[in-house]
């Protein structure tokens, strides 16, 4: 979480520079939702990660630098300056980059879930998608196929209080999180700014899908602190709601917990800082992507066998 | 080599492919008990079960982006579009994920959506549409439209083992019409052009069922005509269709599509920016004016083209 936070507030300083091409979108405040979902999650799980869910590529290992270099379009950066700054997935950790529109890849982990069951292996999908998602076509189509199958797969609504600038009320009737009975599957609220209690909810999601009963929706209601993207100033967030939330601010709350068990959490703040900092030194050295190679790798040639000679899949290690 | 119909070829292949490997599976709507809307699966579910012959809810975009999550999962699922026209209803899954996934994360997207396509019969607006072209203009898929039983086959076969997404139009008002020798066991055909006739004089370009309309208007005409079968529109064979034009000299392009923006106006678009000084004549397009494909059988034939369009369109051009 603090290198979630450490990388983002240095990226936003990039940005400023005029470093980070676009916008950049953050997740500040958010920052428990996917590192306690991450970390319920096994190393054969699938992650289809959102914009706002940085911790998760940190959890399962994607290089800081890589992340910069993400950022900043470079040639070492996950897509290789082909997306967006926060468009990203590195397929080698089992992780899918988000599309813009956002509930897609709530049938891309369901299809993945799909591919689980049909092969009789204990593995589950995770997504994580916004309350606006819960607005779209793809929300329902997800939800209803992943009830009808009974599929591994774990949908994770972050309720951030806004779809850009609009808010709850203004997005649906009913709390989403209502519907899931509806599809025949539980539907569960946490703490979003609790890494804790996100982990126990998702970890039980996970022990649900492995035991084939099918698939759950968490809501983690949480708060996102920031605009929607650098551009945005928020200033149709009232000034009350803002400071209500940075009163139960996940870092701020984590600290306490750790510093109450003796963990000395000012070495981990400066180690993380120093790491970042590597990072972006590297991340500047990485060089552009070269124009001559922006025709290439529309199409893909037969996917190579994996090390481990088990079947070609697309390239994710098990 | 047995005779079959271009639907039986269809069913031959996902059968072939279904034996062969264990990968591949299909999904769509009313596809197992019941065999399909037009019987392509017929006894597909008493064979392969149904984890393998899966009946989705009513949701293409759901059939579609599960397609693809499973098969970036390393499967090889056949979805099928009950119509191609409800495709649009998952238009932003292959548009958007299917079509970028690889470019952006080196994902391979092994998919092969089957749209049974194209008009003639009565469907009205919603059944008998050439969606081809919305697909054409956005990157990252490949589109095949075969016209033979042999070629439904063997692109079919082709488009499975293809490790990125292949929309298979195939074209309904051949399935049972269209008849021919198809090689048993497993054979792939490539996303080239085909000459289905040789000529020296004009060339015409075609592409499904616009083949055979291609083929009878053109059979005893004052002059000896080329039928090019494009087979494959994305990728589109410009050498094959540059070698014809540039032999013949002429060409009339077929499109049972609606004209604006169709497959035929991109390959007249490489005609003129590549073989112009070869032409002794403008390029020449049949196609469906810009309406929904109507009802009713009269305004359904004076819309799509027919032999007679076709016919005259090339004799004109033989005599220009």
């Amino acid at each position: 979480m603090l290198m979630m936070r450490g990388i983002e507030e240095r990226a936003m300083t990039l940005y400023r520079q005029g470093k980070v091409p676009g916008s950049f979108y953050d997740g500040f405040g958010q920052e428990a939702v996917s590192a306690g979902a991450t970390w319920a999650m096994a190393a054969q799980d699938r992650l289809c990660i959102l914009h706002r869910d940085l911790a998760a590529h940190i959890i399962r290992g994607v290089e800081p630098w890589r992340i910069f270099a993400q950022y900043m379009g470079r040639a070492d950066g996950i897509t290789r300056g082909r997306d967006g700054n926060v468009h990203f997935g590195d397929r080698t950790k089992g992780c899918v980059g988000m599309v813009s529109m956002l509930p897609d890849m709530m049938l891309i982990a369901t299809g993945m879930a799909m591919a689980f069951k049909l092969r009789g292996e204990e593995r589950c999908a995770i997504t994580w998608f916004g309350d606006g998602s819960t607005s779209r076509g793809d929300f329902h189509e997800a939800m209803n196929w992943a009830g009808v199958q009974k599929l591994p797969v774990i949908f994770i609504l972050e309720n951030n209080q806004y779809a850009y600038s609009t808010p709850l009320d203004q997005q649906f009737a009913v709390n989403p999180i209502e519907r899931a009975a509806a599809y025949g599957f539980p539907g569960v609220s946490a703490d979003g700014n609790d890494p804790e209690a996100m982990f126990e909810v998702v970890r039980a999601a996970r022990e649900r899908a492995i035991a084939g009963e099918g698939p759950t929706l968490v809501e983690a209601v949480t708060m996102r602190m920031h605009g929607h993207a650098a551009h945005d100033d928020m200033k149709y967030v009232p000034t009350a709601q803002v400071e209500e939330w940075r009163a139960k601010d996940p870092i701020d709350r984590q600290v306490r917990r750790l510093e109450a068990l003796g963990v000395d959490t000012q070495a981990v703040r400066d180690s993380v800082k120093a790491e970042i900092e590597a990072a972006v030194e590297r991340a500047l050295q990485s060089p552009q992507p070269d124009p001559e190679t922006v025709l290439d790798g529309l199409f893909a040639d037969e996917p190579a066998l994996l090390e481990d000679g088990n079947g070609p899949w697309s390239g994710f290690r098990s | 080599m047995p005779t079959m119909t271009y639907l039986q070829a269809i069913s031959d292949a996902m059968r072939e492919e279904m034996r062969a490997d264990e990968r591949v599976f299909l999904m769509g709507e009313d596809i197992g008990t019941f065999g399909g809307a037009f019987k392509v699966t017929d006894g597909f579910i008493d064979e392969f079960g149904p984890k393998r012959v899966m009946d989705t809810p009513l949701a293409e975009s759901a059939i579609i982006g599960c397609a693809i999550g499973s098969a970036v999962e390393g499967l090889r699922p056949i979805a099928e579009m009950q119509f191609s026209d409800f495709v649009s209803c998952g238009f932003d899954q292959l548009v958007n994920v299917a079509g970028k996934t690889y470019y952006r994360m080196g994902l391979s997207v092994n998919i092969t959506v089957r749209l049974p396509s194209g008009g003639g019969f009565s469907g009205g607006p919603y059944h008998s549409q050439n969606p081809e072209a919305w697909f054409m203009h956005a990157p990252g898929l490949k589109i095949v439209a075969p016209s033979t039983a042999e070629d439904a086959k063997g692109l079919l076969i082709s488009a499975v083992r293809d490790p990125n997404p292949v929309l298979f139009m195939e074209h309904k008002h051949l399935y049972r019409r269209v008849k021919g020798d198809v090689p048993t066991g497993s054979y792939e055909t490539p996303f080239t052009a085909r000459i289905a006739r040789e000529g020296t004089d004009l060339t015409v370009i075609a592409y499904g069922a616009m083949v055979h309309t291609a083929l009878e208007a053109t059979a005893d005409l004052d002059g000896s005509v080329e039928v090019l079968d494009l087979r494959s529109l994305v990728p589109l064979d410009e050498e094959a269709i540059l070698k014809s034009v540039r032999k013949t000299s002429k060409v009339v392009i077929v499109d049972e599509a609606n004209q604006m923006c169709a497959a035929g106006a991109q390959v007249a678009a490489i005609i003129a920016e590549r073989a112009f000084e070869d032409l002794d004549g403008p390029v020449v397009r049949v196609a469906t004016p810009d309406v929904p494909i109507p009802f009713s059988p009269t305004l359904e034939q004076s819309v799509l083209p027919q032999v007679d369009d076709v016919r005259e369109a090339c004799r004109e051009l033989l005599e220009y």
